[in-house]
């Protein structure tokens, strides 16, 4: 039978703040284990937490770039289970009235855009870091790190809308894309920073019922969330083929053996027993704060890639690749703001910048090369100072030394030749040296040329005008 | 809604509460006691009354986001029944 897999994916993300979400410690990422708490995020009798404002604030910027509604009246709720990884034995979270609801972002398939639907955003507090001394099954206990208790953390809940793998990756990294350009977290999945869950299901082509779910939890990587439902889709085709029956479980992904194993635990999964947060006040958002705060977004990726094509002429595939980072677009338009030709641009990025990024491991904001040292170098080249071919050894010194590109070319004397008297006379010499080549050329085999003008490159060190070298070639044989 | 033995042991088992067989039988009269004392609440007609999420007339109490000193590490710890190498030390976690 064929079957259609239907998936939807919880994210958690950390918010940037430098605070934590209900008291005062720092929210650092790599500290001293137990050294960012407090009596409000160790759960100690009779403390009082006080909501940090700019969770709020950062909670609605998500909202509103995923297209939801703001709720005017928000509250929060005591989720209780008992885990040594949250000291208060409940984690303070949103239950009913979420910060933000029905929303959406598109995500780009096989050239084609699809839409899919944000069911809720939340917000909550992290849990802590379990150590374990050895490997879990021999250990016989745990040590636990309360540092990263009470980070602010948003959950972002799509709706059963992805139909592959491949449409839940692109779904997570535009995701991660969108919450970069709004500035509020740093998506660092190695970090944990970004976390992903995932429910999936199959059903056979064509029914609109639901399939009976599992929920795959350690997915922390763009490539684990791919490869984990991938197997999973291939696990349940083969249960279900098989006559099996899906059994409604969490099942965690194990990246070194490329399967999903059952995490059955004793604890009834659902049985949270919400109730609402007694000493946190409720929020209210009245429509002028969500205004300003709307017209505080910065462009968002779809209308900045819609720009690029609009008004840069530049491809769909190319704009998309410029814009799915916020610094690589801010690079580009710095660039070109500074008279760079803009496809020349996008190519440079795309090309050799990127890279030497991957070489480097660096962001593009740690690049030695800047905008304007790139648009420096685009202008020896639409100048004809330089070569297509010197700019690409020009932009290597360039990196390397820090220096701009005019410098290079000048110190070095790279600097294209376009004296028609001194190629003529490298042209003649390598005519006189090539007697066959120059033969075969005039019995109209095209690519001696190509030969010919190779030598005459070769004999000044690529410095010699192309256009020009094969125009005289042509008119001196 | 009457509170039943098995409704105690399941609350139990999530808190991760040891109980005898008497003492969960004494948890469920006593639970059923206050439910019933807070049974007459539910003559009252709430139709068109939006549940409430907070008793006092509040709203929007929020701090700033800025850091301020967090506890020492040894009073973070002092309490704690176990402690390793500045680490609270639990008992091992069983799943599965």
């Amino acid at each position: 039978m064929k079957y259609e897999t239907v998936i939807g994916l919880e994210v958690h993300t950390e918010l940037k703040t430098e605070s934590k979400i209900f008291c005062g410690c720092s929210t650092r990422f790599g500290a001293e284990q137990n050294t960012n708490v407090c009596p409000v995020c160790l759960g100690l009798p009779g403390v009082l937490p006080v909501l940090n404002e700019k969770v709020v604030e950062f909670a609605i910027r998500t909202g509103l770039a995923l297209n939801c509604t703001i709720a005017p009246f928000s509250k929060f709720d005591r989720k209780n289970y008992y885990y040594p990884d949250l000291p208060k034995n409940f984690q303070t979270s949103q239950y009913d009235l979420p910060i933000a609801i029905n929303g959406y972002l598109d995500i780009a398939v096989n050239g084609e855009t699809k839409r899919i639907g944000i069911t809720r955003v939340h917000m909550e507090e992290d849990a802590g870091k379990l150590v374990h001394a050895g490997t879990i099954a021999k250990s016989d206990y745990a040590l636990v790190d309360y540092n990263r208790t009470g980070v602010p953390l948003l959950e972002i809940v799509s709706e059963p809308d992805i139909r592959s793998p491949e449409e839940a990756k692109a779904y997570l990294e535009k995701l991660k894309t969108i919450l970069q350009y709004i500035d509020v977290s740093d998506c660092k999945m190695e970090e944990g920073s970004l976390r992903c869950d995932a429910n999936i299901s199959l059903r056979p082509a064509g029914s609109t019922k639901l399939g009976t779910k599992t929920e795959i939890k350690n997915l922390n990587s763009f490539r684990s969330v791919q490869r984990g439902l991938e197997y999973e889709v291939l696990r349940q085709t083969e249960v279900l083929e098989e006559g099996g029956r899906i059994i409604q479980e969490t099942r965690s992904w194990d990246e070194n053996r490329g399967i999903t194993v059952s995490l059955r635990s004793k604890e009834h999964a659902h049985d949270y027993r919400y109730f609402p947060e007694p000493d946190l006040i409720p929020i209210v958002t009245d429509e002028k704060r969500i205004q300003a705060i709307r017209e505080s977004l910065p462009e968002l990726p779809d209308a900045r890639k819609a720009r690029l094509m609009r008004d840069y002429g530049l491809s769909g595939y190319d704009a998309e690749v410029i814009t799915a980072s916020r610094a690589m677009a801010d690079f580009f338009d710095a660039a070109v703001s500074l008279g760079s030709d803009p496809k020349a641009t996008a190519n440079w990025l795309m090309g050799d910048m990127s890279r030497m990024l991957n070489a480097a491991g660096l962001s593009v904001e740690e690049a030695p090369v800047t905008p304007a040292k790139l648009a420096g170098l685009l202008a020896l080249i639409s100048k004809g100072t330089i070569s297509g071919k010197i700019a690409k050894t020009v932009f290597e010194q360039m990196w390397e030394t820090g220096k701009d590109a005019e410098t290079i070319v000048t110190e070095q004397g790279m600097v294209q030749i376009s004296d028609e008297g001194a190629i003529i006379a490298v042209i003649d010499a390598v005519i006189a040296a090539n007697p066959q080549s120059v033969a075969d050329y005039r019995a109209g085999k095209e690519q001696a040329l190509g030969f010919l003008v190779g030598q005459v490159m070769k004999q000044t060190k690529g410095r010699a005008n192309p256009q020009l070298a094969n125009k005289l070639l042509k008119e001196r044989i | 809604m009457k509170i039943t033995r098995k409704d105690v042991e399941h609350v139990a088992l999530l808190s991760r509460l040891e109980m005898g067989e008497a003492e969960s039988e004494k948890f469920t009269g006593q639970l059923n006691a206050i439910l019933d004392y807070v049974e007459v609440l539910n003559k009252v007609d709430t139709t068109g009354i939006e549940p409430t999420a907070h008793v006092l007339p509040l709203k929007n109490i929020m701090r700033p986001d800025e850091t301020r000193p967090s506890l020492p590490r040894d009073l973070a710890l002092a309490n704690a029944p176990e402690q390793e190498d500045g680490y609270f030390k639990v008992p091992k976690i069983m799943e599965g």
